[in-house]
């Protein structure tokens, strides 16, 4: 039934000329080389909905996959009991799920197979929490994070022994694969807490294009890239680590700053994204560069100075998105980052950041950790396999 | 309850078609649908999958794929997890109930036939053990030939299919029941 209606919707837009060559991006884009590749245009919003990103392969997707629009972060409990035979159990649905539904095919069992048909995109990320180690009976390479000064967590924001990102570029692709995720999941636990978030749309502005986080800022300019991002996330087996903390934003304070109190405090032009030592967001901050007074360009205090990191090797991949709740009956918005950081081991990267930045960082004031947890992100599999084959089998 | 095990026996007894075992073609679940381009056996099984059950009666689907040009007919079917029934669902009396296949499932030449909840299962009538999710139970259908078809299906948590066993089974309508099957 599916094959015959994704023969009808290729069928379709090959109709179309502007539509055909939009397939031929999106097949492009999904790894599938169809020969004779159609000249580039520019993307059309027919390409969104079947965009796929490939599910199979040694690492998993949606770790250095550019981030679509729409996230939402499920963190599980796993039941009483739940022991490795369990686990391997929940892992292999779960596996099967993901791997038909980011590629345009409904779950088996899906009883709501239209609303599969748009990939958008979409990856689903699995990750092991220590107590999901605990329950296999098998040492976790991943601790909780420790206390920090600055932190005000809440338990129905924190920890997790199992942990599901969903990505996708539209918002009911995200909720139909988080509902027959979930379906498959709860025999073996209870949601711990759910974060959605959500960036810029696509097509709203260039793929790569840096984030703005609903404090207005740029979000994302020091990632590493390229080759540097690769020894920056991946362990050679293909495994990774991601921590996920919901910050909170006090925008009701931050809205009293002028516009050169948010930059020094960022280290950052609020316009451009540029160090407050250069002109363009991507120049490399000059922390020795010293004002008319003596003074750093870059203060000691800002956020970027803090968090700076000049080893690409010790670099994290920030991969955040927004969130935006209800505000409260005097209008005070409920608003922050689900921040989501990918690095290949915690200790060596994350901790030392979050130290210098919980001891001294201006944005400190504005923004308050409200929910912390750490995930191992197992290695992907092969078509057939299942994530976490070879820790739980 | 008397019901079922009546069924179930009756089920054993005339399960009496030992293996003959040739074309089997184990199909995974994890596959994806639509990949294989390879010579295939006469029948295969897509996207199979069982609803799983902690206690009684539950029942599997997928899609059966003729690949041939002529039509196959699936007899009967059987799995090491319970004994099994071809179940399709009829209206009766202005409302849905299930009841054995009369001449099994017919696969049309080179057409596909759906199982799916509310429609054309296999029945598992008596599962010796729950059925827990992520489960893989083993099955094998038997074609009119005398061939047989062997697949591996999942077993998902699932709510629905209700109807495929619960009207009309308990006490309360014991002839409901009883003329669903039969």
């Amino acid at each position: 039934m599916t094959v015959t209606r994704r023969a009808l919707l290729a069928g379709g837009a090959v109709a179309g000329v502007g539509a055909a060559a939009a397939a031929g991006l999106a097949a492009a884009g999904s790894g599938r080389s169809e020969g004779s590749a159609p000249a580039p245009v520019p993307v059309s919003f027919t390409d969104i909905g079947t965009g796929r990103v490939a599910f199979h392969g040694p690492r998993q997707a949606g770790v250095t996959t550019e981030p679509p629009a729409h996230a939402a972060f499920l963190s599980f409990t796993l039941a009483k009991g739940t022991d490795r035979q369990a686990l391997g159990r929940l892992m292999r649905l779960l596996t099967d799920d993901a791997a038909r539904l980011t590629q345009g095919e409904p779950a088996l069992g899906d009883t709501e197979a239209e609303l599969a048909l748009h990939p958008a995109r979409l990856t689903v990320t699995f990750g092991f929490g220590p107590g999901l180690y605990r329950a296999a009976g098998l040492a976790s390479p991943v601790t909780d994070l420790p206390p920090f000064a600055i932190d005000r967590l809440e338990d129905r924001w924190s920890g997790g022994d199992l942990l599901l990102q969903i990505c996708a570029d539209d918002a009911l692709t995200v909720t139909h694969a988080q509902r027959m995720l979930i379906k498959d999941a709860r025999p073996f636990g209870a949601v711990r807490w759910v974060q959605r978030g959500f960036r810029r749309s696509a097509g709203v502005h260039a793929a790569g294009f840096t984030q703005r986080n609903v404090l207005g800022q740029l979000d994302g300019t020091a990632n590493p890239r390229d080759a540097a991002m690769d020894t920056a996330v991946w362990n050679p087996d293909g495994s990774t680590t991601l921590v996920v903390r919901r910050i909170r934003a006090e925008i009701e304070t931050w809205d009293l700053l002028s516009v050169t109190d948010k930059e020094n405090a960022v280290g950052r032009r609020m316009t451009s994204g540029a160090p407050l030592s250069g002109r363009d967001e991507f120049d490399e901050p000059d922390f020795a560069q010293l004002d008319d007074t003596g003074l750093p360009v870059m203060p000691d205090f800002s956020h970027v100075t803090r968090a700076r990191m000049s080893d690409p090797r010790l670099k994290i991949l920030r991969r955040p998105y927004n969130y935006d709740e209800a505000p409260d009956a005097q209008g005070r918005p409920d608003s922050g980052l689900v921040f989501a950081s990918y690095q290949a081991d915690i200790d060596r990267q994350f901790l030392p950041i979050q130290r210098r930045l919980a001891e001294k960082d201006l944005l400190n004031e504005w923004t308050t950790p409200i929910g912390s947890a750490v995930f191992a992100v197992p290695p992907g599999c092969s078509a057939g396999g299942w994530i976490g084959e070879r820790l739980l089998a | 309850m008397l019901t079922r095990t009546v069924l179930a026996s009756a089920v054993l007894a005339c399960a009496f078609l030992a293996g003959c075992g040739s074309s089997s073609e184990p199909s995974k679940a994890s596959a994806p649908a639509a990949s294989s381009a390879a010579p295939a056996a006469a029948l295969t099984v897509r996207d199979p999958w069982v609803k799983a059950a902690d206690t009684g009666m539950t029942a599997a689907f997928g899609t059966l794929v003729n690949n041939t040009g002529a039509d196959v007919t699936i007899e009967s079917a059987t799995s090491p997890a319970s004994p099994l029934e071809l179940h399709t669902m009829a209206m009766q009396d202005g409302k849905m109930v299930m009841r054995p296949k009369e001449g099994g499932f017919v696969i049309k030449a080179g057409a596909t036939h759906e199982l799916s909840p509310g429609g054309d299962h296999l029945m598992l009538m008596k599962p010796s053990a729950a059925i827990k999710p992520g489960d893989e139970l083993s099955f094998t259908l038997k074609l009119s030939g005398g061939g047989t078809v062997a697949f591996t299906a999942v077993a998902k948590p699932f709510a629905g299919a209700q109807e495929s066993y619960d009207p009309g089974m308990h006490g309360s309508m014991p002839s409901a029941s009883a003329s669903a099957h039969s």
